[in-house]
């Protein structure tokens, strides 16, 4: 396995492998923190029961997938210094700062008050419990604002200068922190964890009401979840949009690999929608495309001239089957999420929202959908930015651990084994608890919750519908 | 000794650390109690050992992001030499810590594969406990660095001296754990943590000479700092501390208190990892790179301090509530599972 390999092709395996298992936890919790803010949020203002049952239903889940996140996100930050030391010297002088930043604002805040939000409703009080489930959430937004300012600043490199020893050394932190793709790299990952949380618990949502669609559990959350998905889709649609515009000034290789643009347009550039690009001849064959259309998007003109990769020196060329199809990917999916938010209006409207079986076949179908949209836009951006760790300033073949390959390739496969096994089981358990329907009294932070219905019900209680 | 010019570079070589020194004691008696996992085989027991650390695990776990990521933005050359020097212990102990880190979730969420789990996080617990040892055992004796690049083989950390190191932080750590049940718990539990402390601060301590005795003969700079006149007037209070602090702790247990245990314990890795600093300073990688060398530009090394001024202090502060709030002796029917 893996002979035949140099060492920077297994580390950028190590690290693709890697970040790709651990992008899905924090998406997921970031979406979900938020989620179980308002719950909690909902429960102490409206006291209704549905409201904390949900919110202990998802505490669960939520404990499971954040401790997967914690462990996969601590291989992450040690393997700058493992795999890419050389990285790690020359650029550690500005991402390290930031690094720290999100360990100082972020993990301290979720890590605190974790333990009180799971376990100390009875000993804090409600209002206590409420502010720490309150900073979780708020960590998990932190951590996000952190790690996009250090990833946007290697997208594009701002307010910095380099010292003798050719490490990069920040002249402006401002410019550093808030470069040119941050603000529409934050908004467009922040939305899409909120859709993908979105997704997670529509899913569960009708797929208990397709059991029974009088579940008050299951009705709650499919509507809130509904509410997201047709609100958030279009403005993350429309943040999308901007953001590739960015792209476009700031990384135009990116968006020629995108659009799958070879060639330069002087008179309009077409859309090409589908095709395989073959990056040795350097064209896309069999493909279908709308003419003028990508200097339409673009440019907002049918005529612009648009550039492309042959204006590009062919060593700095990222790999654009990869790129063009995973953008193609998120967008699909994208529309997708917009499709049934426009069709859960028009249910909601019509007074069909629990009753749709159409609807709710759909939405657990597109259960998933999120993660797959999260991975392939970040594997739209990273690999877009290639061959740069620092765009256009510092490349992954100089960036390398002066390592031998078997030292690499040993630790790959470790982590593969280790991650299918661990991971594998985490999400097995969190089906399991999806499987089961929200209770009518569901244990939560503690067996003293206090409930306003009668007490405590057996963990085999009978569903309540129609309550609250 | 005298007269060492405190400048920022200092500054950031001792919050560093401090970093590091947190996450020793704090994660060292959570890794500790989950190697004990063998020698309960009860499931109520191990119930009851892992609610007592699960409020707090993640946040003690937090320290060594912050250890790690601070010498990666503080001093990025030693963070760039060190890693690729210690890539074995390193990977090892992260598997480690994922091992232990999920089963505090996934052996509730099933009845048939506890088992399975609790041996994760026993031996998870162990993997990175002697990880860690064998860690810092490769980097005092030394790192082989040729320009900004560690230029050694990937075998070098396996040294005799490093398994000695790593079975003392195993034995340390142990020790915490154990007198962090006998404080946390009652009945048979904490009995039998009582006898378990005994055996363990016995190993602790020949780790400790052991260790001692050895690393002088490494490095010629070690020897002439702890022995040499008249530096032994500054080293020498450090074996008598450990002395005295070894006399209280034997003395704590015949009477069976409670919390003192466990302090006295904070302490002792407090005075050893004293020891270890008055060994490696000024420098942050063993007799090649001084603090000032690795250190990253002063903007840096302000720019966060700024951040660790303000926060640090709230950090601690939740911290403690934290620990507060989970104050006293474990419930056995608590948890919210």
């Amino acid at each position: 396995m893996f002979e035949g390999f140099d060492a920077i092709t297994l580390a950028r395996m190590q690290f693709a492998f890697t970040v790709s298992f651990h992008i899905v936890f924090p998406a997921f919790s970031i979406g979900l923190a938020s989620y179980l803010a308002v719950l909690e949020a909902l429960w102490l203002w409206t006291g209704r029961e549905v409201f904390i049952n949900l919110f202990n239903y998802w505490l669960k889940i939520f404990a499971v997938a954040f401790g997967m996140g914690v462990v996969s996100g601590i291989v992450m930050s040690y393997q700058f210094g493992t795999n890419w030391s050389v990285f790690s010297d020359k650029t550690g002088p500005i991402i390290g700062p930031l690094m720290a930043y999100e360990v100082l604002t972020a993990f301290f805040l979720e890590a605190g008050f974790l333990g009180v939000m799971l376990f100390g409703l009875t000993r804090v009080g409600h209002k206590l419990h409420f502010f720490a489930t309150l900073m979780v959430a708020v960590g998990t937004l932190a951590s996000a604002f952190w790690i996009l300012a250090a990833n946007s600043w290697m997208q594009t490199p701002a307010g910095f200068a380099m010292n003798s020893q050719g490490q990069f050394v920040a002249a402006d932190w401002w410019k550093v922190i808030f470069n040119p793709s941050f603000p529409y790299r934050l908004v467009h990952m922040v939305l899409a964890a909120y859709l993908t949380t979105a997704f997670v618990v529509g899913a569960v949502g009708a797929y208990h009401l397709l059991k029974d669609s009088r579940l008050e559990g299951a009705r709650v959350m499919f509507s809130m979840a509904m509410w997201m998905a047709a609100i958030v889709a279009p403005i993350q649609i429309f943040a999308g949009d901007l953001h590739g515009l960015n792209t476009l000034e700031h990384q135009p290789a990116k968006v020629m690999a995108m659009e799958g643009h070879y060639k330069s347009h002087p008179n309009g550039a077409p859309l090409i929608l589908f095709g395989l690009p073959d990056q040795a001849a350097g064209e896309v064959r069999y493909s279908i495309e709308i003419p003028k259309a990508s200097s339409l998007i673009l440019k907002h003109s049918l005529d612009a001239p648009l550039k492309g990769l042959d204006t590009v020196p062919r060593e700095n060329w990222p790999n654009v089957p990869i790129v063009f199809w995973s953008f193609r990917i998120m967008v699909g999916i994208g529309f997708l999420m917009l499709g049934i938010g426009l069709l859960s209006l028009w249910a909601r409207w019509r007074g069909k929202l629990h009753d749709w079986k159409f609807l709710h076949r759909y939405a657990l179908v597109m259960g998933p959908a999120g993660f797959v949209a999260v991975l392939a836009g970040w594997v739209t951006t990273e690999v877009g930015r290639q061959p740069f760790t620092v765009y256009g300033l510092l490349r992954t073949a100089d960036s390398v651990s002066p390592l031998a390959a078997p030292a690499v390739a040993s630790s790959l496969i470790a982590f593969i084994i280790v991650y299918f096994i661990v991971f594998g089981m985490g999400v097995i358990y969190i089906l399991r608890l999806m499987h089961e329907p929200p209770h009518h009294g569901e244990q939560g932070p503690s067996k003293d919750v206090p409930h306003r219905a009668a007490g405590i019900t057996p963990a085999q209680a009978i569903p309540v519908s129609g309550q609250g | 000794m005298a007269g060492l010019p405190i400048d920022i570079a200092v500054l950031w070589a001792f919050i560093i650390a401090f970093a590091v020194f947190m996450y020793i004691v704090m994660d060292g008696f959570d890794l500790g109690l989950g190697m004990l996992f063998p020698m309960f085989p009860k499931k109520e027991d191990r119930d009851v050992m892992m609610n007592s650390i699960a409020p707090v695990w993640d946040g003690n776990e937090t320290w060594l992001v912050l250890g790690g990521g601070g010498l990666m933005a503080a001093f990025p050359l030693a963070f760039a030499v060190v890693m690729p020097a210690i890539y074995t212990p390193i990977i090892a102990m992260l598997i480690g810590l994922i091992f232990r880190g999920v089963a505090f979730e996934f052996r509730w969420r099933t009845q048939s594969e506890r088992n399975r789990w609790d041996v994760a996080f026993a031996g998870g617990s162990l993997l990175a406990a002697l990880a860690q040892g064998v860690a810092l055992g490769a980097i005092l004796q030394g790192i082989h660095v040729e320009g900004r690049h560690y230029a050694g083989g990937w075998w070098d950390w396996l040294t005799p001296f490093s398994i000695l190191t790593g079975c003392a932080v195993v034995a340390g750590y142990g020790l915490l754990g154990a007198t962090w049940l006998v404080m946390k718990t009652t009945g048979e539990l904490r009995e039998h943590a009582y006898r378990l402390s005994w055996w363990l601060l016995v190993a602790t301590l020949i780790a400790i000479v052991a260790v001692s005795l050895a690393t002088p003969f490494l490095q010629a700079d070690y020897w002439r700092r702890w022995f040499e006149w008249p530096n032994i007037l500054f080293t020498a209070p450090i074996p008598i501390a450990v002395a005295a602090i070894t006399l209280l702790l034997l003395k704590s247990l015949a009477n069976k208190q409670d919390y003192r245990p466990f302090v006295l314990s904070l302490v002792l890795f407090a005075i050893t990892y004293a020891g270890l600093g008055v060994s490696m300073f000024p420098y942050i990688v063993p007799q090649s790179i001084t603090i000032w060398q690795a250190a990253a530009p002063a903007n840096s090394l302000s720019f966060m301090l700024v951040g660790v001024a303000i926060l640090v202090p709230i950090i601690l502060a939740y911290t403690a509530w934290a620990y507060w709030v989970f104050r006293g002796k474990v419930d056995p029917s608590s948890g919210y599972h």
